[in-house]
């Protein structure tokens, strides 16, 4: 086949898939604030999104924090110091490590678990029946899970953040001797709100990006069983994908001085 | 206004990619009558009744619902349009996260804001129209046989008394016994609500029992309508293929010959 149309024709498949995402964000975050609310499948989703996600990220974060604090230490020339170890964990926990490696672990989790679920409903014309039913889809299927990630992740990191320091301060004070009074304070001492901030603003980029990826796969799902699982495979990727590249985006933003 | 139509397609044309699935198609049905369209498989029956309810914008033409142009109505004026309608789906389409009573109810709970004890017993009362049992109500979707979901997808479609009801392959799956039995749940739940509907099928004996007209679609564009006794001498070769089931006459599948 030509050269030149095979590039056309992927092009025009890009901007195609462009297009119709923002469609569907401009549409999902426009029926955010038009009534009716669903309160019950809000409440629902924060759940399923937020609650029942805390074993995965709490183990990331205290594992990670763990071994950030080794390798600081060992790559560090055995850096003897509480100080310089609890402050680059700390940092490196709030700013980057919580948000990006808790919206991974969570965009594996419920990105999949949307796409396969929008996705059945979509084969099976569920969402169809929506229709029928007087019911707007958006409204009923992606407004709750994207607000219910909005509202969770941020929360979620904030919690990541406090066990990954508390992960970096056990491998710390257990496996290198350090002296748990001072490391607490200086990590307290040196830990300014901002870092914090920041990378709970991050987190609620990533939920919105979780939900969004999700929703859009799931709902643009066709072709059965094998259509499912490719949204599934894509909003994962995508997901995290969109993930690592915003944070980069955010953190050029958030810290240019 | 009593020669309004209520559901006229004008000029209707729809295609995905290269392929033509709706060809410059149009249809009227009259009111309190019930058409049937028929028709193999990928002929386009399917996008034709999601045309109508506004899940596929058709690419040209017109579709009125009571003499109003519905491709040109705001989402408000939309919305209120669809709630005279109901729908039963191939698959039954049956919401698996909620219990069948919530999926009867559905459209009187979140459609219509009804409070939830009063849509429940309206739920109940259409379940026992289509010969299920209250207790089946706390039932999951996955926990019924394909008939029972069939009949629950009926009384989800009857639940907030809809004008128009469509009905997609009601029979399609089942075996013949409760084809029959849908076939009269049909008729009488029609008959009772006096609702004016529209299905698509290929099973005949179906589309003979329920229909007061028959129309035929093949290659996206209706080739015969007429009363339902009529359609044995229709003098159209595609009809008298279909519905004898030939493989042998002017309708070719697109299949290779071995």
């Amino acid at each position: 086949m030509n050269f030149l149309a095979i590039i056309g024709r992927v092009v025009l498949a890009l901007f195609a898939e462009i297009g119709r995402l923002s469609l569907f964000t401009w549409g999902a975050v426009s029926h955010i604030f038009r009534p009716p609310f669903f309160w019950r499948l809000l409440f629902q989703q924060m759940m399923r999104i937020g609650y029942f996600s805390l074993p995965v990220v709490a183990l990331t974060a205290f594992f990670t924090g763990g071994a950030l604090a080794l390798q600081i230490y060992y790559g560090g020339n055995n850096i003897n110091s509480e100080s310089i170890v609890s402050t680059i964990v700390a940092l490196g926990i709030t700013r980057e490590l919580g948000p990006v490696l808790g919206g991974l672990m969570v965009a594996g989790r419920v990105a999949a678990a949307i796409a396969a679920e929008l996705g059945t409903m979509r084969v099976t014309e569920q969402i169809d029946a929506l229709t029928t039913l007087s019911t707007n889809p958006i409204k009923y299927l992606v407004v709750p899970r994207l607000v219910a990630a909005v509202i969770t992740l941020p929360i979620l990191v904030l919690i990541a953040d406090i066990i990954g320091v508390m992960g970096g301060f056990v491998a710390g004070t257990a496996s290198l001797n350090f002296n748990p009074g001072v490391y607490i304070n200086t990590t307290v001492n040196f830990l300014k709100a901002d870092d914090v901030t920041s990378g709970l603003i991050k987190a609620g980029v990533f939920g919105f990006i979780i939900a969004l990826m999700g929703c859009f796969h799931g709902f643009h799902s066709k072709g059965g069983a094998q259509g499912v699982g490719r949204a599934t495979t894509n909003a994962v990727v995508s997901a995290s994908v969109l993930i690592l590249a915003s944070n980069y985006v955010m953190t050029s933003l958030l810290f240019a001085k | 206004m009593t020669d309004t139509p209520k559901i006229e397609l004008r000029n209707v044309s729809k295609r995905f990619g290269s392929k033509v699935v709706l060809d410059n198609l149009s249809l009227t049905v009259q009111p309190g009558k019930s058409l049937i369209v028929i028709g193999g498989s990928g002929s386009g029956k399917s996008v034709m009744l999601k045309c109508i309810l506004g899940i596929i914008r058709p690419d040209k033409g017109e579709i009125f619902v009571d003499g109003k142009n519905v491709l040109k109505m705001g989402s408000g004026e939309r919305e209120e349009t669809l709630r005279k309608f109901g729908m039963l789906f191939q698959g039954g389409a049956l919401f698996d996260s909620l219990s069948v009573w919530e999926n009867v109810a559905f459209g009187l709970i979140q459609g219509r804001k009804m409070k939830r004890i009063k849509a429940k017993d309206i739920a109940i009362e259409k379940l026992a129209k289509v010969g299920l049992g209250a207790e089946v109500g706390a039932l999951y979707p996955a926990e019924l046989s394909g008939g029972m979901q069939k009949r629950v997808g009926l009384a989800r479609a009857i639940a907030a008394d809809p004008e128009i009801i469509f009905f997609d392959e009601p029979t399609t799956g089942l075996d013949p016994i409760m084809a029959d039995v849908i076939n009269n749940l049909i008729i009488a739940s029609v008959k009772e609500l006096g609702a004016t509907t529209l299905s698509i099928t290929h099973d005949m004996m179906s589309a003979r029992k329920i229909s007061d007209e028959l129309a035929m679609i093949y290659k996206g564009k209706i080739i015969w309508k007429g009363p339902h006794d009529k359609i044995d001498h229709s003098g159209n070769d595609y009809v008298d293929q279909f519905i004898n089931g030939r493989a042998e006459g002017p309708i070719k599948m697109e299949i290779l010959k071995p």
